[in-house]
Order: structure tokens, then C-alpha cells, then sequence
């Protein structure tokens, strides 16, 4: 019984150790995909740009930054849906940062001027 | 002393590392609205017309019509039909005087000549759900996008507590702008359009949108009321244009490494 015990823990810690290096794998690429999101958006390439940041996300789902930088994205592509959602997610990932606040405050404010509609 | 030093370099360190880990770029950004109205079934728009009310000093049905008009002209997108004005005032008091009551029921009351109030002014915007006289309209003209509705523009005061900054000099002669509460009268105007879109083809409403703008200036001012409509209809302006066309709000965004 002992022995089995010993057996699973020594499984499970073989499975964590070698799932380390997976994880910090994905967050070296999400910051490589990030980065590389910038300097494509920078020359105005955005659809490029997006392709890049969409799957930095989805490499490291917990990475404020690059949920910050879809959001500009989609805004540019005049996508306000999916813009607010990433931007509510970055801010929900990074509460206190300032850049990603004045962001999206920015955004809110041509978004509110976008919906103004009254019903017929 | 070697403290403050300790503490000094601490602060030193940490706002270095702070900065180092904070990267990001300013990027300029072209953000585009699309229109809230698909007009490609249109070529032609003609701005009919409003039920105006509020302050004699401005035609405000007249002043409308010209500036949409002249707006809607150098945007470039539809053709601007050059027609006469439509009394649309005259045209919904005909209209109710028109109308027959089911059996038993008391004919509708006359609307008020003098349009004071917001009630007053919904009294008249039947006229805009009339598809047949629409209809006619757009036969008119081959069947346009009709812009119409009404157009309220009333004097207003306001007395309170205003923030103001205000200069003060120290003894050492360094000037400061400090924020200070003023009681202050002011008087100015609030403009309420509520724009109607209706298809010239069939006669019915596509589209409606209200807004509602005020200015206000200190009482010892005196501003011509039309100016403080131009002023007014300056800061809608582009809101309704969206309503027809697509547009592209430039800023800029902090992206982040």
C-alpha cells in the first residue's frame, strides 16, 4: 500500500516537473506572438496584428498585456463586441493598470457615441 | 542620515524597476463607426422640414433645414433635393382637423397654435407616422430619404455654484491657479432635435434619434440666439451625420508589451 502511494506520488511529481516546461514554453511564445503584434500593428498592419495577439491569449490566457493590445485591434477593425470583451478582460486580469484603464475609457467613450440610438 | 540614503536608494531602485517592467508604445488609431442606417437603397435625401418651437429669435425650422442641407452637401453622399420648405406646422394641424372620430367619440381637440412645451410639440408628431402624406412627398421627388422632425429651441437659466479657476500669488510673487466655488447666474439655451427618418418609397419611418444640447453663458453675457444655435447644432452635427455615413474618430492607444 505503501508502496503504491509512493508510486503515485512520484507519478504525479514526474507530471508536474514536465509540465513546468510546457507552461513557461507557452508564456516565452505569447510574449514572442505579443511582441511581434506590435511591431506589425506599428506599421498599421492590424490584421496581422490581431492573428498575433489572438494567440498570445490563447498561450497564456492570463496575459493582460496582449488582451490589452486585441482589444486596440478589434477596435480599428471596428469590432466594439469583441473589443469591449477584451478589454474587460484585460482590465479583470490587470485591475491597476493605468494604460489599459485609459484605454478602455477611451474606447467607452466612442462606443457610447456609436450605440446612441432611440427605439423608433 | 544613512537611513534617509538606504531609503533614498530603495525608492531610486524600485521606480527604475517599475519603469523597466512597464513597456509600451503610443499608437495612433483610426476607429470607424459604421452608419446606423444602410441608405444604398437611396440616391437622393431631402431634408423636408421640422415642427419647430421654443424662442421667436431663430427660425428654428428654417435654420435646420439649411444647415442639414448644406451639411449633408459637402458630405458628398446622397443628392441634396433643393425643394421648398415644408410647413409642417400647418401641415399637422390640417391633418388632425381631418381626421374623422369612430361614432360616439368627441373630435380630436385642435392643437396648440403656440408650441411652449415638450407635450405641446408630441401633439403634433403624428404627422410623421402619416405614411400616406409621406408617401405623396416622395413621389414628389422619386422616392427619397426623408429628414424630418422636431426641432425645440428654448431660452434657459440656471443660478448655482460654479468651479472656476481663479490666479493667486504667493508673497513670493509665484503665480498658482487654484479651483474656487462661485455662486454665478447664467442663462443660455437648450436645443432638442429628435431627427425622423422615413423612406420616400413607402412613406414609413426607418429611423429615429433624439439628442439634447445646452450652453450656458454668465448672465452679464449677451449672445445672439443664433449663435448659441449654431453652437448647439455645431456639437450634434457629426453624431447625426453617422447616422448616414460612415466615419473615422482618430486618437491613440497605449499598447503593452
Amino acid at each position: 500500500m505503501s508502496a503504491l502511494k509512493k508510486t503515485a506520488a512520484l507519478a504525479l511529481l514526474v507530471l508536474a516537473v514536465s509540465a513546468m516546461p510546457a507552461a513557461a514554453e507557452d508564456r516565452i511564445g505569447a510574449r514572442e506572438q505579443n511582441e511581434f503584434g506590435i511591431r506589425v500593428a506599428q506599421q498599421g498592419l492590424w490584421r496581422e496584428a490581431i492573428f498575433r495577439w489572438e494567440r498570445a491569449v490563447e498561450l497564456d490566457p492570463t496575459y493582460a498585456a496582449a488582451f490589452n493590445n486585441l482589444a486596440i485591434a478589434y477596435e480599428t477593425q471596428g469590432d466594439f463586441e469583441r473589443a469591449k470583451r477584451a478589454y474587460e478582460r484585460a482590465v479583470e486580469l490587470d485591475p491597476r493598470n493605468v494604460y489599459i484603464k485609459q484605454n478602455f475609457d477611451l474606447f467607452k467613450e466612442i462606443n457610447d457615441r456609436a450605440s446612441r440610438q432611440d427605439p423608433r | 542620515m544613512r537611513a534617509d540614503r538606504i531609503l533614498a536608494s530603495a525608492v531610486l531602485v524600485g521606480a527604475l524597476a517599475a519603469s523597466a517592467c512597464t513597456s509600451f508604445f503610443e499608437v495612433s488609431i483610426e476607429t470607424p463607426i459604421r452608419p446606423k442606417l444602410d441608405v444604398s437603397a437611396f440616391s437622393r435625401v431631402f431634408v423636408a422640414g421640422f415642427v419647430a418651437a421654443g424662442t421667436e429669435d431663430v427660425d428654428a425650422n428654417l435654420e435646420t433645414v439649411r444647415l442639414l442641407r448644406s451639411q449633408l452637401r459637402a458630405k458628398g453622399l446622397l443628392r441634396v433635393i433643393d425643394a421648398d420648405v415644408l410647413p409642417l406646422t400647418e401641415v399637422a394641424a390640417e391633418q388632425r382637423k381631418g381626421e374623422t372620430p369612430p361614432d360616439g367619440t368627441p373630435p380630436p381637440a385642435d392643437l396648440p397654435e403656440q408650441i411652449t412645451t415638450e407635450q405641446d410639440l408630441e401633439l403634433y408628431e403624428p404627422v410623421f407616422a402619416n405614411t400616406d402624406y409621406w408617401k405623396k412627398v416622395g413621389e414628389e421627388f422619386q422616392g427619397p430619404l426623408i429628414v424630418t422632425g422636431t426641432v425645440m429651441f428654448t431660452p434657459h437659466s440656471r443660478s448655482g455654484y460654479v468651479q472656476r479657476e481663479q490666479e493667486v500669488y504667493d508673497s513670493f510673487g509665484r503665480r498658482r491657479v487654484q479651483p474656487v466655488r462661485t455662486y454665478m447666474e447664467r442663462q443660455g439655451f437648450i436645443l432638442r432635435p429628435k431627427f425622423v427618418f422615413i423612406d420616400g418609397r413607402t412613406g414609413a419611418t426607418l429611423y429615429t434619434e433624439t439628442f439634447r444640447e445646452e450652453v450656458l453663458y454668465s448672465a452679464q453675457q449677451t449672445t445672439p440666439a443664433l449663435s448659441s444655435y449654431f453652437e448647439l447644432m455645431d456639437r450634434l452635427i457629426p453624431a447625426f451625420l453617422t447616422t448616414l455615413s460612415s466615419q473615422k474618430i482618430k486618437g491613440s492607444r497605449v499598447l503593452l508589451k
